[in-house]
């Protein structure tokens, strides 16, 4: 099955072909080639995911190597090399998934430029796909670091009121972390005389020189997390963005850092990400409570949102640096389970904005009058933020705290009281906006979801439901690959 | 042997013999531009040929080398002279000037920066230099009822005949303390680091060519002589002569001076610093997008300097990949500016360029690109280019000169503000409208480089890299 994950990542890039192609024949403007356009995006993405499926199902679990890999000589030593293990093909399949609902989501509320919108969307998942699937340090360079173009267009061009700012400050807040790992990148190669990510892994570099590399590696993806105190670019980029673009960024985006830090810094820097671990708690912890606090006091729903994620991401980067199988376990399933539920939060966001415009806390309260449906459906993702078991984000948190206690016992107390703050900041958000008596007469006549909302949500409705209740079926994908990781971690740290 | 010296030197020997029948058929029928335009570029076609082919030497007592590295610059130097003749021709039409010296000038300066790739004497250096930098002060100045062109012209040649000054100055404190002119002999005696006095010289000659790359601390002329003047000739020497001059820096030190590379190195590291900083920050206050693209252009000559400060093999390669992918980013960029104009008036400032995307999709799309590969963004030619310059700085075992790459790549995040918002007004901003049809030479060299620029750089690295570790082994360095 060589060629398979080309082709899955790749297939985006065929939908850009045939927009393409359409606006070359037909009128831009016109509302035929508009809506053939998102029909388009909107195939190419469900193809995609069946594609990622087919990738899953053909997977075999047992096996904790690299599968399906593809391995062509470039030039300057450099290959296209390509390749999933059990880590990487979750992430491709969450990409996949969320993809289409995004689609679906920005059916009607994108007016403008449709047709770049649609094609800035499957770069954008092409290049996604291409991260999680790359084997090669340059070429995973190259996906990660083009992802910030059409993440910026979405931004500056469909975004809100103060969207220029928030687009550059995405921007250069990213490149700033990234060009510190494109040195690290360089060092490494020049070193190693390799750019092979497998290869790498395996390779030794001097205690030293690890903790350099590691804190390269670091700037860039704690700044993609995002972690505390380099996550003020989050809550800007996700107010500013549209609906579709803030579920990107908090279902897809964030996990690049996770798995950066899966991929490269616990393999490749063992000891530096052993002497750096108490620094990435304390980071995490302030992330978990900090952040926690300052979403309590957000006025703006997205904003809130937005503060939560970071407070979640802080739970991922604790479970991954706390070195053991069941701390690394809950870490992937934490971001697996918050891709989807953010996502799913933002979507819940946009369905109001949708209808009034704003996303004042005040401007609402007392709306299960008149949406019940959505008050039911906001409600399952409220409490799956929050951590109810029986939803997916129990699963994680408790995991992740449980992997850290066996190596820090305070990291895990503190982090544990962000459990109980983030009920308090999602339901009082979520009793601000839904309960009590509808007083804003602006709101007398908002109307109820409608059939094409009720599709988006039902996958991610049914999806936070079974992970919580089934979440061996992750698990079983991920085992052979994160034992491996573990024991190769440990043992090189000597532990 | 003379006949074998001449058989080495048959590029320059096409492109001297074709330049002074073209001026004297140009006397005879000046009107004839276009005929004599594409007997140029046929001429240049066959020098790059014929460069290709040469055989490897050193001719006229070590005057003049031959050698892989001298058949790489060539050839893309050749090609881009060849692409410079159309765009400059038809624009200069446009505007009412027909010269039949265009073409000739070109020629000439191809000339030049042939002799210079290919010096291995320092008069061979000198002579080089002046006689690409002549024809060029000319271009400069040839529209000739523009102010801002005359200016332009007067402050190129005033600047470069200061800069040629200390060129000359320094050449001749070299042959005073070591003996000769010849780079070879000059190599053996500062075998063991350079004495106080060819130290001396060194400085000298190594100002005068940072002058002729504008490189900071010498870079003061660039902004202004590129936005006097005229587009398609910014186009030309912003490209071209660079990485003439950028080869020449290298064989001057790489061939004559590789035991004092401790020495030099310093002298390059700084100056390579102080080039980025100056590109970055400078740029962000610019409002007219050829000024920009100068302080954009003294930023990316700092990377290549940065790369040949490395002192090895890899180093130069760097430099060659390096400049050969900017030449045709930076040509292709002033080849968009050629195109556009609202109203018959040249859009030049960042303002003129809102909602372009709207109005010229294909020019703002080459745009985008060339200002993401300028950025440093993967996978453009920009960032390929980057990736060669600073593996090579990073890779050597002196922790200046990878502080200095460190301080470089986060120098191009400062950078990074003005491409994206070029980006910015291209794509975000509402269109004002009225854009007159772009020209189609110029358009057609504009999405040919964008092109390059993405996608082809990724086949054509696949090409360029084995060529250029190939010249780069010519040099004879560890």
């Amino acid at each position: 099955m060589t060629g398979i994950l080309s082709l899955t990542t790749f297939a985006p890039i065929l939908g850009v072909a045939a927009i393409l192609i359409l606006r070359l024949f037909g009128k831009p403007d016109d509302a035929r080639t508009v809506e053939a356009a998102k029909w388009i995006a909107f195939v190419t993405t469900l193809a995609t995911l069946a594609l990622s499926v087919l990738l899953t199902a053909r997977y075999d679990p047992a096996n904790p190597g690299f599968q399906f890999v593809e391995d062509l000589p470039w030039f300057a030593m450099l290959h296209y090399r390509m390749g999933v293990d059990g880590i990487s093909i979750l992430f491709v399949l969450l990409t996949a998934f969320l993809m289409p609902i995004c689609i679906a989501a920005s059916w009607k509320t994108i007016e403008t430029r449709v047709l770049e919108y649609m094609i800035a969307f499957l770069i954008l998942e092409t290049l996604v796909i291409g991260v999680f699937c790359a084997l090669d340090l340059v070429l995973f360079y190259a996906f990660f670091e083009f992802g910030l173009v059409p993440m910026f267009l979405i931004i500056g061009i469909w975004g809100g009121k103060r969207r220029v700012y928030a687009a550059f400050k995405f921007f250069l807040y990213t490149l700033l972390g990234s060009v510190l790992m494109l040195a690290a990148i360089l060092a490494m190669i020049g070193i190693a005389h390799t750019s092979s990510i497998p290869e790498l892994m395996t390779y030794k570099f001097a205690p030293g020189l690890q903790t350099w590399l590691w804190l390269a590696f670091f700037a860039s993806f704690a700044v993609k997390m995002p972690m505390w105190p380099v996550h003020t670019w989050l809550p800007d980029a996700h107010v500013e963005a549209p609906t579709a673009g803030s579920v990107i960024l908090a279902g897809i985006l964030l996990k690049m850092g996770g798995y950066g830090f899966l991929r490269f810094s616990l393999p490749m820097f063992p000891d530096a990400s052993a002497y750096f671990t108490p620094l990435v708690f304390a980071l995490s912890v302030i992330a978990v409570v900090y952040t926690s606090l300052v979403a309590f006091r957000q006025t703006d729903i997205k904003k809130l949102i937005a503060y939560s994620s970071v407070a979640h991401m802080g739970f991922v980067t604790m479970g991954i640096f706390s070195g053991n199988d069941v701390g690394v376990q809950g870490a992937i399933f934490q971001m697996l389970s918050h891709g989807v539920i953010s996502g799913a939060l933002f979507l819940c966001v946009g369905v109001v904005y949708d209808r009034m415009h704003t996303r004042e806390i005040a401007f609402y309260g007392g709306i299960v009058n008149r949406m019940p449906l959505y008050a039911a459906v906001f409600m399952l993702f409220t409490m799956g933020n929050v951590g109810l078991p029986g939803t997916s984000g129990f699963v994680g948190e408790i995991l992740t705290m449980t992997g850290t206690y066996q190596v820090s016992t305070w990291t895990a107390l503190v982090a544990a009281s962000g459990v109980i703050l983030s009920a308090v900041y999602a339901l009082s958000l979520y009793r601000r906006v839904v309960f009590g008596e509808l007083t804003n007469p602006a709101l007398a006549g908002i109307a109820d979801l409608e059939i094409r909302e009720v599709a988006i949500f039902v996958p991610l409705v049914l999806s936070t439901l079974y992970l919580g209740v089934q979440p061996g079926v992750v698990f079983n994908l991920t085992q052979a690959s994160v034992d491996n990781l573990v024991a190769v971690y440990r043992a090189a740290i000597g532990a | 042997m003379f006949s074998n010296d001449l058989a080495l030197a048959v590029p320059e020997l096409i492109l001297a013999g074709s330049a002074l029948l073209l001026l004297v058929l140009g006397a005879f029928a000046p009107r004839a531009t276009t005929p004599l335009g594409v007997a140029a570029m046929l001429a240049l076609a066959a020098a790059a040929v014929a460069a290709a082919l040469s055989p490897v030497g050193v001719a006229f007592k070590g005057g003049l080398i031959s050698d892989a590295a001298s058949s790489f610059s060539q050839v893309a130097i050749y090609a881009a002279s060849a692409v410079a003749i159309p765009l400059g021709q038809r624009w200069f039409a446009r505007k009412g000037i027909v010269n039949f010296e265009y073409p000739v000038l070109i020629l000439l300066a191809a000339l030049g920066m042939g002799m210079m790739v290919g010096s291995g004497d320092l008069i061979s250096l000198y002579v080089g230099v002046e006689l690409q930098s002549l024809a060029l002060y000319v271009m400069a100045a040839m529209h000739r009822d523009d102010a801002k062109a005359s200016e332009a012209g007067l402050k190129y040649f005033v600047l470069g005949a200061l800069s040629s000054g200390l060129l000359l100055y320094g050449a001749s404190l070299i042959y005073g303390f070591a003996g000769s002119t010849r780079f070879a002999d000059i190599a053996a005696v500062v075998e063991h680091g350079a004495n106080t006095g060819v130290l001396f010289g060194l400085i000298f000659l190594i100002c005068g060519l940072a002058f002729k790359v504008s490189a900071a601390p010498f870079h003061m002329w660039t902004p202004d002589v590129y936005e006097g003047a005229p587009t398609p000739v910014v186009a030309f020497f912003a490209g071209a002569p660079k990485f003439a001059a950028m080869m020449l820096f290298a064989r001057a030190l790489y061939e004559s001076f590789p035991g004092a590379v401790d020495q030099w190195r310093q002298v390059l590291v700084i100056i390579a610093l102080a080039s980025i900083a100056v590109g970055a920050f400078a740029g962000l206050a610019q409002k007219n997008l050829k000024r920009l693209w100068a302080y954009s252009s003294i930023a990316n000559v700092g990377y290549a300097v940065l790369g040949l400060a490395a002192g090895n093999a890899e180093g130069v390669q760097s430099m060659m990949v390096f400049m050969v992918l900017y030449m045709v980013d930076v040509t292709g960029f002033f080849a968009c500016l050629t195109a556009l104009t609202r109203e018959g008036r040249a859009m030049e400032t960042i303002d003129d360029m809102a909602g372009l995307f709207k109005e010229r999709p294909g020019i703002a799309l080459a745009m985008t690109a060339f200002a993401l590969s300028a950025l440093g963004l993967p996978p453009f030619s920009g960032f390929w280019a980057k990736f060669y310059v600073f593996k090579a700085a990073i890779s050597v075992d002196y922790i200046v000169i990878q502080v200095a790459a460190v301080a470089g790549l986060v120098g191009s995040v400062v950078a990074a503000f003005y491409y994206l918002r070029l980006i910015k007004v291209m794509w975000f901003d509402a269109a004002p409208g009225r854009t007159d049809k772009p020209a189609v030479e110029a358009h057609a060299v504009a999405i040919a480089a964008a092109l390059f620029s993405f996608p082809i750089v990724m086949v054509a690295l696949a090409f360029i890299d084995p060529q250029a570790q190939a010249a780069a082994a010519a040099f004879g360095l560890r």
